[in-house]
């Protein structure tokens, strides 16, 4: 009996330990006149923060073929090399190395969380490759790190447009939900130093596992404490679950959701429970309903219909924070007149008025993020589609 | 804490606890019949459950869940007779190491026939929104059909298993393989039967809690190690008991949350099975007599 439980329970540690994941390798490219430009990409392709990697890998793909075909950057070609680190941050340091010190690539796209930005943030400082995270933690480029950029909004802009609606609805009293991710931890963060600057006291604060299939635990324990509003921080599926369990317990208070909600598919996740859920999020999934005028609208419309025409699904703002990442890249190649990683670098730095799809760049010295605090909208969801939120 | 929190808590428990039970049902049967721990059955939910999820686009949704059921059953007995059969010299840990491959291979291979999307299957009564309430307590209806259907398995599974011969003769199987074999019992079959039936519940498992927890295609792990840890805590190869041990670390975990962060209920669910491991190593529910007869 005792053997065959230790072989059971090693059984067990092994099954938790070897998930493997498919590596995708992307398309070899034709070999052109001059040399291609490599440019490695780390998404978590599959793993829980798929919904971020997926379409990221398949935005970079889509930019690079299209770029290619019209004969490229500075007359080469660049050579995607996609890799999957299925979300785990240890996954994506070795990737990263075999990024750098293998293929020598002048740049890499990503990685798609937080937590993975961060692991390899000195990795590509030490081996002077740019990086351009697709992640939402302000920490990736707080404290700054001179060959480290990022292309989604900051973390506390969300927080302070989270704290400025409520201040519009006069909510005071709130329960925080987070995972227990390196985004989740993040918000986590934010929300509990910018909450008494803006009046809102955090009555539950509490951290679930990012696998999690059920919330209804601890949003009994947010519904005791009589709260009027509930934020949830995370980007893993329980972004839907968090909704269907709050109707399903009655909790009948406003929930408001991270910039990490901008997937259509959390919405149909949790059918009509997502109703009336308010976030801070980019312009791209109201794209037609900006008006004529708006400086990103040409943009956002081009990017959605490329992309939802070719592979016959709903775009997502992490997709876009992939285009802009290569966007910004190629941009900074031209304006550089070279691909050598110092060049390029200062030329990212210099970038002004970039017009991507989370809003317009504009990078300094101090900012490698470039984004200001009027790239947010706040959104929420009506009859389960995404719309621009007014009181 | 007031009453209709208490209930709050309760309920939400029971929500949590009745996959846990449900999910622990298909590990029994398996060990019953062989003495291993297929560490496929978390695969063989979600094979069920997506199965289902594509069946529904063209069907309605009872026809879907039943071809679901016996795609997979089918699915069971292909994976009985092409690698667990085969293997000469079968020891216990040898068939356990192939069942971790297997599970492997599946999620692979589900990853590339359904790609790395979230699915779930409609709620089978009322909607997203709809709650039952009791003792001034919401649940979702869906949580009443997991219970449900739990009971239905169990129940039946407990007939077939005492009261026909087939059964009879799975039971026989474990017990002593040869002296069942000296008493006609065509032992392989019984095996391949098991494997079938498993991969069956495990499907309406997979279909009926697709709802709550929702479906991607590595998610068949974490379900199925909280499915295993539940089926040693009620004591292997009991249906009944794992029902009530799931239903017991579900509401031990919501009571956990309700005083202490909620980091701490993964912690609290391990320590009991620690003791359990201790102190009553066949199980809660197990006679003692019955598992030292099966250990022997």
């Amino acid at each position: 009996m005792q053997t065959r439980l230790a072989a059971i329970l090693g059984g067990l540690i092994l099954a938790c330990v070897v998930p493997l994941s498919g590596c995708k390798k992307s398309p070899e490219a034709p070999a052109p006149e001059a040399a291609p430009i490599k440019v490695g990409a780390i998404f978590s392709v599959t793993g829980p923060a798929s919904f971020l990697g997926a379409p990221e890998a398949k935005t970079v793909q889509m930019f690079a073929e299209k770029l290619n075909q019209s004969g490229g950057v500075l007359g080469r070609k660049i050579e995607l090399l996609v890799r999957d680190s299925g979300g785990s941050p240890e996954k994506a340091i070795s990737l990263a190395k075999q990024l750098i010190d293998e293929e020598k690539v002048l740049a890499i796209l990503g990685p798609s969380t937080s937590g993975e930005s961060l692991q390899i943030k000195s990795i590509c400082q030490e081996g002077q490759t740019i990086l351009l995270s697709c992640a939402a933690a302000e920490e990736i480029v707080v404290p700054l790190a001179s060959y480290v950029f990022k292309t989604p909004q900051k973390d506390s802009q969300a927080a302070q447009w989270i704290f400025n609606t409520m201040k519009d609805l006069g909510i005071t009293k709130i329960g925080v939900i987070t995972s227990n991710t390196g985004f989740g931890k993040g918000g986590k963060t934010h929300l509990e130093q910018m909450a008494p600057a803006n009046g809102v006291e955090i009555l539950v604060n509490e951290v679930y596992e990012k696998e999690a299939t059920d919330l209804t635990g601890v949003l009994t324990k947010v519904k005791g404490a009589g709260v009027q509003a509930v934020v949830n921080w995370s980007i893993e599926p329980a972004q839907g679950i968090v909704a269907k369990n709050m109707k399903q317990i009655q909790l009948d208070v406003p929930l408001f959701q991270s910039h990490g909600y901008g997937n259509i598919k959390y919405v149909q996740g949790s059918g009509e429970a997502a109703n009336g859920t308010i976030f801070p999020c980019g312009r791209l999934l109201v794209a037609d309903s900006l008006p004529a005028n708006h400086p990103q609208k040409a943009l956002l419309t081009e990017y959605k219909r490329d992309y939802e025409s070719r592979y016959n699904e709903d775009a997502s703002t992490f997709g876009g924070h992939a285009y802009d990442a290569i966007l910004i890249l190629t941009e900074a190649i031209k304006k550089a007149g070279s691909a050598d990683p110092k060049a390029v670098r200062d030329a990212i730095e210099n970038l002004k008025g970039v017009v991507g799809t989370a809003g317009v760049f504009n990078f300094s010295a101090q900012d490698h993020n470039g984004l200001g605090l009027d790239a947010f909208e706040m959104l929420t969801v009506k009859d389960q589609k995404f719309a621009i939120y007014q009181k | 804490m007031d009453f209709a929190l208490f209930v709050q808590y309760a309920l939400s428990g029971i929500t949590v606890g009745s996959v846990y039970a449900i999910v622990a049902i298909g590990f029994n049967i398996i060990y019953c019949t062989t003495g291993i721990i297929n560490f496929a059955q978390g695969e063989f939910l979600i094979v069920g459950a997506m199965t289902a999820i594509s069946l529904a686009q063209v069907a309605p949704l009872p026809v879907a869940i039943l071809g679901a059921v016996l795609i997979t059953t089918a699915l069971g007995a292909v994976v009985e007779l092409v690698f667990i059969r085969q293997v000469r010299n079968a020891s216990v840990l040898r068939l356990i190491i192939i069942t971790i491959g297997l599970s492997i291979v599946m999620r692979e291979v589900m990853l590339h026939i359904w790609d790395e999307q979230v699915r779930s299957l409609p709620y089978f009564t009322g909607t997203e929104v709809s709650t039952v309430t009791i003792l001034g307590a919401h649940i979702s209806p869906q949580v009443l059909w997991v219970l449900g259907v739990s009971a239905v398995i169990v129940a039946a599974l407990t007939l077939f298993f005492r009261c026909t011969t087939t059964g009879r003769a799975m039971r026989a199987c474990a017990d002593d393989r040869m002296a069942a074999c000296l008493c006609g019992v065509n032992d392989r079959w019984m095996v391949t039967l098991s494997f079938m039936l498993s991969a069956g519940i495990g499907a309406l498992a997979g279909c009926v809690v697709s709802p709550i927890t929702q479906t991607q295609y590595d998610m068949g792990a974490p379900l199925a190690i909280k499915g295993f840890t539940v089926a040693i805590l009620g004591g292997m190869g009991n249906s009944m008991a794992a029902v009530a041990a799931g239903l017991f670390l579900g509401l031990l975990e919501a009571f956990v949350v309700s005083v202490l962060p909620s980091s701490y209920k993964e912690v609290a669910a391990i320590v009991v099975l620690l003791l359990i491991l201790v102190f009553r190593p066949s199980g809660l529910f197990a006679r003692r007599d019955v598992s030292a007869l099966r250990a022997a």
